[in-house]
């Protein structure tokens, strides 16, 4: 070959190599699914999952159940939003549920499930959950994943470091993430230093139907974020995370991002029961709904109270303390010992890990900074236990596996980081898929953590899964955290967006399940107990038609006589008495929703017909063979009309209607 | 000159025309909620997003740190530099058309020169995006850290690995120089002394 040509093809080979380059591209992130995954998570098929989960429903407002190690969803329970699945907030018997001094508020932002404790440890009587938009908290009872009450918190705004629970479940907590005035008045918006509070209620929780603020603390205008309540030496505490102390009142997040520190509120709440018990705190006239359901009738009613009392840390030496925190802290977590108290600074470059023992020895030496509005700042060194040094970005929320370790969710730099108690040193890291928010692990913020699993719940999807347009379900991941290394066994999508979720062996809560509901004990005043029960009834505009509905047909199930101008309640009673036979309701141009009805259950649904004509209502759950012949016509005469009002089957509504004096 | 340091010559010359339609250089940001990657181009008279709406989202990650927008209208440069490579492409036509190695000497000097400066130029806008925060509005503020991406190479940058590298107009540029090195040497080899008019011996 001659030189020439050789120089020329050295060229051309040139050439050909730098397009070579483009070919390189960043190579895939390297999987991290161990070989054993597929049967980690496998649960054949008639088996159980070994952990019930429950994730709040966020922007849902609800809760949702899975199963875990299987990722399997298993129900969806209405809690602050009306659900048309089933008529929760639509049926007579459900809508007071969601009554609130606003008037009906329909839906809610639901952020953090909180497990009933007895001695610290989970034990499946109770769950709690806080609604955050209108401050709300609600109790779900857990033998039968249903919404049975709902306390709206006033002198609130923004339930977010809500409804974290004393160890013995005496108390559940919600503190406002927005200052407001205090009582709410038409102030300017820039006198927020003047004019903003923030409120720390604690509401007693150990009695169904008696959920009541118990006393709040009145706080300076400050953001309160997240909670957890102390135990075993710091038993008696309660420990709620703050950030803007800078109390900026527009473009918070450059405004309220200044301080290198905001705070830790450590409130000694045996202390505030002191206070109040001496009458030092204030009766202070705040209206607000209790909603409950009655157990004997089902029906959920209203109770408006008028006033709380409120206790001001000037009027009560020593029941708060700040503990600076760097950062914009958001998650304070106690670990299972409850001697450190360990916050996640959102802007932080290190974990913060605080020290109980330092905390009440900084307080009996008065080592403070300053003092904020009664409230003494103890100083950083004289609480810190130790940093967690280069953690990653973005710490959030911490839990524990009850073998020494702690394991703390990163939001930007998107992973969990598993460090040690006491050397406070990182020892693994996994990714998340993707932008973790909260991470739980079952009882992972209790005495005795099942450190098995731990759940990453991610706020960024996008190519998990197929992908379902702009729009999708949010992402979660399965962590194996048995061994030294922990190990992704599952990607699983969750609804609306999980914020926190609490897991327990599902031993607690399987057995303890309702089947259904016992008829003889229907107290619903409008029960019908057997097909010739059924009947309908008169008063003026008001037209009840009580009816049964068993395998497969409604009785009555043809009604005439109603008129233009009518309103009518159906009140269905679902007089099966046998596992899992529920049967539904809906009629033609209902403007509500169907209603579901548990076997020895009474709903009721309330339709104003618009205008004349016939109108078919059906089961909407499948039933039986002859479900499709499950079905009735109701006739719709005008206003005036001398069609009589007729329900055919019934003997007791022909007797009734030839006595009409006895109609209701 | 030979032919075929004409034809290599000229070929530079196509090869830098093409570069003014080609993105000079890229960085990437790779971090893991990005699984579709994020990243701009720089062309010669340009910065744009590797899609559509990517430079707007890099801006809106920028602010977090206090990092000035990146609006290419405010960088002059990129009205020169379309004109610099032009210049650069006709020249190689000119040099070739004359055959005159010592103008090829020249031009190649030429070229090199605008290469460095442009690296320089680029380098020193990395720094002043990286170094110059506002700190007063910036609202993660980590100690000591600073973002200038690296010239060529990756960099940790908090949750972001940043990848510069040149993009298809960078490396035609490179190959271009390597063809205009190809041709001077090809001019030299072919013809030991200068020549005066514009024969060949064939």
């Amino acid at each position: 070959m001659s030189p020439t040509r050789r120089i020329v093809y050295a060229a051309v080979a040139t050439a050909l190599a730098g397009g070579a380059f483009f070919a390189c591209r960043t190579a895939p992130a390297t999987t991290l699914v161990g070989n054993d995954a597929a049967i980690k998570v496998y649960v054949p098929p008639g088996s159980y999952d070994e952990f019930y989960s429950f994730m709040s429903g966020g922007f849902s407002g609800q809760v949702s159940v899975y199963g875990l190690p299987s990722g399997r969803l298993l129900k969806v329970i209405p809690v602050f939003s009306q659900n048309p699945e089933n008529g929760y907030g639509y049926s007579e018997e459900t809508k007071a549920m969601l009554q609130t001094t606003f008037g009906p508020v329909p839906w809610d932002d639901s952020h953090h499930p909180e497990m009933s404790m007895t001695d610290g440890v989970p034990d499946g009587r109770w769950l709690f959950i806080n609604a955050n938009n209108t401050p709300r908290v609600a109790r779900i009872d857990l033998t039968r994943f249903e919404t049975d009450e709902i306390l709206q918190i006033p002198n609130a705004a923004g339930g977010h470091a809500s409804p974290f629970t004393t160890p013995d479940s005496k108390y559940i907590v919600s503190a406002t993430r927005f200052s407001v005035p205090i009582p709410n008045r038409d102030v300017p918006i820039d006198s927020y230093k003047q004019n903003f509070r923030g409120t720390l209620s604690f509401i007693t929780a150990d009695q169904p139907g008696k959920m009541d603020i118990a006393f709040q603390i009145l706080m300076p205008g400050y953001n309160y974020d997240l909670g957890h309540a102390g135990k075993g030496p710091s038993d008696g505490w309660f420990f709620f995370t703050s950030y803007n102390s800078e109390e900026a009142n527009t473009k918070l997040e450059e405004n309220a991002s200044k301080n290198d520190k905001d705070y830790v509120a450590a409130v000694n709440y045996r202390k505030a029961e002191e206070c109040v018990a001496a009458g030092k705190a204030k009766t202070f006239p705040s209206e607000y709904d209790h909603n409950y359901v009655d157990p004997s009738s089902g029906i959920a009613k209203v109770e408006t109270m008028h006033s709380v009392k409120l206790l001001n840390p000037m009027d009560c030496d020593g029941v708060v303390y700040y503990l600076p925190t760097p950062k914009s802290p958001h998650g304070v977590d106690i670990d299972p010992t409850g001697e450190y108290i360990v916050a996640g600074g959102k802007l932080a470059t290190v974990i913060p890990v605080h020290s109980f023992t330092k905390l009440k020895k900084a307080i009996a030496d008065k080592a403070f900074e300053k003092v904020v509005d009664g409230i003494p700042v103890l100083k950083y060194e004289a609480v810190i236990a130790g940093e967690v040094q280069k953690p990653g970005l973005g710490p959030l929320h911490t839990e524990f596996d009850g073998k020494g370790y702690a394991y703390t969710s990163m939001f930007i730099s998107s992973e969990v980081v598993k460090w040690k108690l006491g050397t406070w040193e990182v020892v693994d890291r996994i990714p998340t898929y993707y932008s973790i928010g909260h991470l739980m692990i079952p009882g992972g913020d209790s005495k005795k953590p099942w450190g098995k699993y731990l759940v990453a719940m991610n706020k960024i999807t996008k190519d998990r899964y197929l992908p379902t347009g702009p729009e999708m379900f949010q992402s979660a991941q399965l962590i194996d955290i048995s061994g030294d290394k922990m190990k992704l066994l599952l990607d699983f999508p969750t609804i609306g967006e999980p914020h926190y979720a609490q897991a327990i062996p599902a031993s607690l809560i399987r057995d303890k399940q309702l089947k259904f509901r016992n008829l003889a004990q229907n107290g619903n005043p409008d029960v019908t107990r057997s097909e010739s029960d059924g009947g309908i009834t008169r008063k003026g505009k008001r037209v009840d038609v009580r009816m049964i509905a068993i395998r497969s047909h409604f009785a009555p199930d043809n009604i005439e006589g109603v008129q233009l101008g009518d309103t009518v309640y159906f009140h269905v009673t679902n007089i099966e008495q046998d596992w899992d036979i529920l049967h539904g309701f809906a009629i033609l141009g209902a403007n509500t929703s169907e209603l579901i009805l548990q076997p020895g259950e009474t709903r009721t649904l309330q339709w104003i017909p618009t205008r004349v004509g016939i109108y078919p209502f059906y089961c909407t759950d499948f039933c039986s063979a002859l479900h499709q012949e499950m079905q009735g016509y109701l006739r719709v005469s005008p206003a005036g009309s001398t069609v009589a009002l007729t329900a055919n089957v019934s003997k007791k509504a022909q007797q009734q209607l030839s006595e009409p004096a006895k109609a209701r | 000159m030979s032919r075929a340091s004409r034809v290599l010559l000229l070929l530079a010359s196509a090869l830098l025309a093409l570069m003014l339609a080609a993105p000079l250089w890229r960085i990437q940001l790779i971090a893991p909620q990005y699984p579709e990657g994020l990243g701009m181009k720089i062309s010669a008279n340009t910065v744009r997003g590797q899609r559509e709406h990517d430079l707007d989202n890099i801006n809106e990650l920028n602010h977090y740190i206090g990092m000035k927008r990146i609006e290419p209208e405010s960088i002059p440069e990129l009205h020169i530099i379309p004109y610099a490579i032009a210049a650069l492409a006709a020249a190689a036509v000119l040099v070739a058309l004359i055959g005159r190695r010592e103008l090829l000497s020249v031009w190649l000097g030429a070229f090199a020169t605008v290469a460095v400066i442009g690296l320089i130029d680029f380098w020193h806008w990395e720094y002043d995006y990286g170094h110059h925060l506002d700190l007063e509005h910036a609202i993660i503020k980590v100690p000591g850290m600073s973002y200038q991406p690296p010239l060529i190479g990756s960099k940790q940058l908090l949750n972001f690995t940043a990848v510069s590298v040149p993009d298809v107009g960078g490396v035609l540029a490179g190959v271009a120089f390597l063809l205009g090195v190809a041709a001077l040497v090809l001019a030299y080899r072919s013809e030991p002394r200068p020549v005066a008019d514009w024969s060949e011996p064939q």
